[in-house]
């Protein structure tokens, strides 16, 4: 029984149900409207100018949007009841994928439906916060240890399930994504300093067991890329060197001599960042940052005042999540961190990155145009 | 009381919560920092380094080769063109399957293997975008087939760029030289930045001693490329400068008469002009057709040039060194009057035999079977008639250090410095010669053999035309040389100080000798005097290939024809304003009178038939001119 239903119902106002009858938070709705024009124009001189992309591009964005609002619409009740079927549904996908998947450039991480694919990796990023939110919102703060083991136990199969594919970018998001709510659900200091000893101590065995010949060789090109310039160290060098060479203001829109003569690889998706800092220099690299930022601060705002545990577990999930996505993606690009296929949320290509954002802003909208209780 | 709890678990929620996700907030901004910090590294910090990256990566600079000059004889005649000549070549981006394509083009065309193997090596160099050649010199034939299957040869051009070409074929192939691909060992030592963009180099000849001159200078232009490679657009272009053209004083109607008369020989030919020492005419014989070497010969051709015993390869008029026998007669005798080692009144007595003092060996005349040349001989009748005796005993009383010292004034011995690279010396012995070279002191028995142009002493055809355009020019230093205008204008003649002041006495009787040669009864070369309308002066030489045993006598027939004595023969004309001098030789011609006199006939005819023909007004007006200015000086 939902103890605070008649208190929610006293507690509406007049001017508040206008905006619950649609559930639209336009704040949200406008700050993501600037990110994806901004997006479609970066990606415009990111494709060699060809409008093919930015079509394609702004057909998910208006699908994502779409979406978005119908999401917004259902009561986060609703995700919070019916979070682990969605969750199940997410590692029936995954699991079938290990044996009906197809493959692509040498990883299987696609389900074909018939009439479309999908990635359930994608699904993961969203079931695999909502299952541990659902999970730990019903039980005691700060969690206990075997909750703490039971949150994992839920974000340790899918993960594993996706390195398998292997993909590692989207593994990391779902880890972090799960882990995410943990951590702000009041995990233990101790436990946070476990954690981070268990992640020292796991690196090895990673580099041992898990990571993949090319995924290693991301990470030491890193370390140094000049050792293979014309194979594995050309795509971190011609990104640096677009960034750097972009300067205080850029070359200009279309200008980038760096993209434009495809000297930058991957320029219209994962690497995309490198075009924008190109040919607009970093004026435009802070500018993005600040729309990023904004988005996140605002998704805080929304979870701080959040009605339920559920929600406000989801909400800072799905914020955090979202920034780590832009982190990841500048950062490796810029050569900071190993090269792992993680897009920038909303400016690069790419339709199943944007349906799973655009999925979890509804739910954040659903959440921010929840009627407000008292006192709260 | 169930209220308070759960509302103070509410709280505690939502403040452990609020607590994390402040905590968050500074992560995200710390995290964002670092980020915006490394962009800001890679932007402010390092962004020059980046743009001059960048600019690395796009910008090149491509050469573009100048065009070669071409090269003309003195009537303007092209001797060496520049001809497009087409390549096909094959696009490995553009193809779907470059083996297969090679096989189907081999359908087509004669594809050998060579070509297969240079364009794997090629291959396997190159960017995919580039094209890599196949098959050059395509003929108008193959061009055709190319194009009419060219809808199912995707990935394959044809493309075009110019090329050495010597329309006149052997005519002038020692001289002129060609040029080749540039090898390992001359890509060490040309300057490299001149040459991008330039694949062909002068090896021999006129190609070679004048490459700078020819080649011009590389243009470049500077574009941009894509990741490919592939040029998007030119930024900077400076043209290529041309070479320059070169004029020859070589009179091509001339060198195609003499290459003509020494056809069928083994020997050389230089006649140069007494004016200029412009070189008019240089043949070696035989010849072959320098064409073969700009495309790239085969190696069967070449070793049929290599090995074949006339060796065709070999530069005659200017590294064959032979003995000039008889041809030193006249200078030998001009050194011996003007240095009083015997006046015009001297004479000798001619057995056949010339004995000398303490040596048992006799040396004997060429006529010693028909008894000597008798009582009485003078220096005239010892060059017209060729006496051996005569210049055995005056060589000894001249000596060794005259005759090598007076010798040289007339270009025996040394290099003529003609603008040809490779040019031999030749030898005219001394003693510091012998010494350093035999190890051993000089006998007067070595100036006996010398006195006759044998023995130790050789020379190229080329000094020997040098030697008797000096003589016919009374001593005036006459420097061989073919390059006569650059790009049309005339540069200036080498200056030589003259070196020979010979009494005019001595100048007269020579020529008076040597002009008898031809055209006195007793001459040795009277047999080519019929119908001549001019005054030819020279000297018959024949010089021994195998030394004879003093009792055998010479018989052609018993020996190899390669032993044969060569044929020389040394001439200018006209006697009275000489002209043309030239030197010849016939290799195993066995006598100058009757294999090399009338080649040499025949070339002077030529060209003076032409000079009469085409200067009298010229020369009518030089000399008015001349007249009018000297009685202005008057």
């Amino acid at each position: 029984m939902y103890k605070y239903d008649f208190v929610r119902q006293l507690d509406t106002k007049g001017g508040d149900r206008r905006q619950n009858v649609l559930h639209i938070d336009f704040t949200l709705l406008i700050i993501l409207l600037v990110l994806c024009m901004t997006g479609l124009f970066v990606l415009y001189s990111a494709s060699e100018q060809s409008l093919y992309y930015v079509k394609r591009q702004a057909t998910f964005m208006m699908t994502g949007f779409t979406g978005m609002l119908i999401v917004a619409q259902f009561p986060v009740r609703f995700w919070e009841r019916w979070a682990a079927l969605f969750y199940g549904s997410a590692l029936l996908a995954l699991i079938a994928v290990l044996f009906f998947g197809v493959e692509a450039k040498g990883a299987t991480r696609w389900l074909n439906l018939g009439f479309t694919r999908f990635q359930p990796s994608e699904i993961a990023k969203i079931a695999v916060p909502m299952m541990v939110s659902a999970y730990l919102s019903r039980r005691l703060i700060p969690p206990k240890l075997k909750h703490v083991a039971g949150a994992l136990l839920i974000v340790g199969i899918p993960v594993l399930l996706i390195i398998r594919q292997p993909d590692l970018g989207t593994s990391i998001l779902v880890f972090t994504s799960g882990f995410f709510v943990l951590f702000l659900a009041g995990l233990r200091k101790r436990y946070l300093a476990g954690a981070f000893f268990a992640t020292l101590a796991a690196v090895p065995l990673l580099w041992i067991y898990v990571m993949r010949d090319y995924q290693k060789q991301r990470v030491l090109t890193l370390l140094s890329p000049e050792d293979d310039k014309f194979g594995a160290g050309w795509n971190i060098i011609q990104s640096t060197t677009a960034i750097g060479s972009g300067g205080f203001s850029g070359k200009g829109w279309t200008e980038g001599t760096q993209s434009q003569l495809n000297f930058l690889p991957e320029s219209h998706t994962d690497f995309i960042i490198a075009v924008l800092a190109e040919e607009f220099g970093l004026l435009g690299v802070i500018g993005l940052c600040s729309i990023y930022l904004l988005l996140v601060g605002y998704c805080m705002i929304v979870a701080i005042n959040a009605q339920s545990q559920f929600a406000r577990l989801m909400a800072g999930s799905i914020s955090l999540t979202f920034f780590i996505y832009m982190f990841v993606n500048m950062s490796m690009v810029s050569g900071l961190l190993p090269v792992v296929g993680v897009p920038l949320p909303l400016v690069s290509y790419g339709g199943s990155a944007i349906v799973t954002l655009f999925f979890g802003f509804g739910i954040l909208m659903a959440i921010s145009s929840e009627p407000k209780r008292i006192g709260a | 009381m169930m209220r308070d709890i759960a509302i103070s678990d509410r709280q505690q929620e939502q403040r452990i919560f609020s607590t994390r996700v402040l905590l968050s907030l500074c992560i995200v901004l710390g995290l964002t920092s670092v980020v915006l910090y490394r962009y800001f590294d890679l932007q402010i910090n390092r962004h020059l380094d980046y743009v001059t990256n960048s600019n690395k990566n796009r910008i090149h600079i491509r050469s573009i080769a100048p065009t070669r000059g071409l090269i003309f004889d003195r009537h303007g005649q092209l001797l060496a063109d520049n001809r497009p000549a087409f390549t096909l070549n094959i696009i490995p981006d553009r193809t779907q399957n470059t083996d297969s394509l090679v096989a189907q083009l081999g359908l087509l065309l004669s594809i050998s293997d060579k070509d297969i193997a240079r364009f794997e090596k090629h291959a396997k160099r190159s960017k995919g975008f580039a094209p890599v050649p196949l098959k050059y010199n395509l003929t108008e034939e193959e061009r055709a087939i190319l194009a009419v299957n060219s809808h199912l040869l995707a990935g394959t051009e044809v493309s075009a760029q110019l090329m050495r070409f010597y329309p006149q074929r052997e005519l002038l192939t020692h001289t002129l030289g060609y040029v080749g691909r540039i090898n390992d060992r001359e890509i060490r030592t040309i300057d490299p930045e001149n040459y991008r963009g330039t694949d062909f180099i002068g090896k021999i000849g006129l190609e070679k001693y004048y490459e700078e001159t020819l080649l011009g200078k590389v243009g470049t232009e500077q574009v941009e490329t894509d990741a490919r490679g592939r040029v998007m657009r030119v930024l900077d272009k400076k043209d290529p400068v041309s070479g320059s053209n070169l004029t020859i004083h070589i009179d091509s109607q001339l060198q195609r008469v003499a290459l003509d008369a020494l056809k069928n020989e083994r020997g050389a030919l230089v006649a140069i002009d007494v004016k200029t020492g412009g070189i008019l005419s240089m043949v070696s014989t035989p010849s072959y057709d320098p064409n073969l070497f700009t495309s790239g010969i085969s190696q069967k051709q070449y070793d049929g040039l290599l090995k074949s015993p006339d060796r065709p390869l070999f530069n005659r008029a200017l590294r064959g060194q032979y003995p000039p026998g008889s041809t030193v007669k006249p200078l030998f005798g001009l050194i011996g009057l003007q240095h009083k080692i015997f006046d015009l009144d001297y004479s000798i007595n001619d057995p056949g035999y010339f004995f000398m003092e303490g040596i048992k060996r006799p040396w004997r005349d060429h006529n010693a079977d028909q008894g000597g040349h008798g009582q009485g001989v003078d220096l005239a009748e010892a060059i017209i008639e060729s006496c051996d005796v005569f210049f055995y005993t005056t060589g000894v009383k001249a000596g060794i250090d005259l005759l090598s010292k007076e010798s040289a004034l007339f270009g025996l011995g040394d290099i003529t410095g003609i603008d040809l690279p490779g040019e031999k010396r030749g030898i005219m012995p001394s003693r510091d010669w012998k010494k350093e070279n035999r190890r051993q002191d000089w006998f007067n028995g070595d100036t006996i053999n010398m006195s006759i142009g044998q023995g130790f002493m050789l020379t190229t055809p080329l000094q020997l035309a040098v030697m008797s355009a000096r003589i016919a020019a009374r001593g005036k230093t006459v420097v061989p040389k073919l390059l006569k205008s650059i790009n049309g204008e005339e540069i200036e003649p080498v200056y030589a100080p003259d070196q020979i002041e010979y009494d005019d006495r001595y100048w007269d009787y020579i020529h008076k000798a040597m002009i008898d040669v031809v055209h006195s009864d007793r001459g040795t070369a009277r047999g080519i005097s019929k119908g001549l309308n001019y005054k030819l002066a020279g000297k018959t030489g024949t010089a021994q290939v195998i030394s004879i045993h003093e009792k055998e006598k010479y018989d052609s027939s018993k020996i190899d024809k390669r032993k044969w004595d060569h044929a020389l023969f040394v001439a200018f004309a006209p006697a009275d304003n000489p002209k043309v001098a030239l030197g010849l030789i016939v290799e195993n011609g066995e006598h100058g009178s009757r294999t090399a006199a009338p080649i040499a006939r025949k070339v002077i005819d030529r060209y003076l038939s032409d000079y009469l023909q085409k200067s009298p007004n010229n020369d009518a007006l030089r000399l008015a001119k001349y007249s009018s200015a000297s009685i202005k000086d008057n």
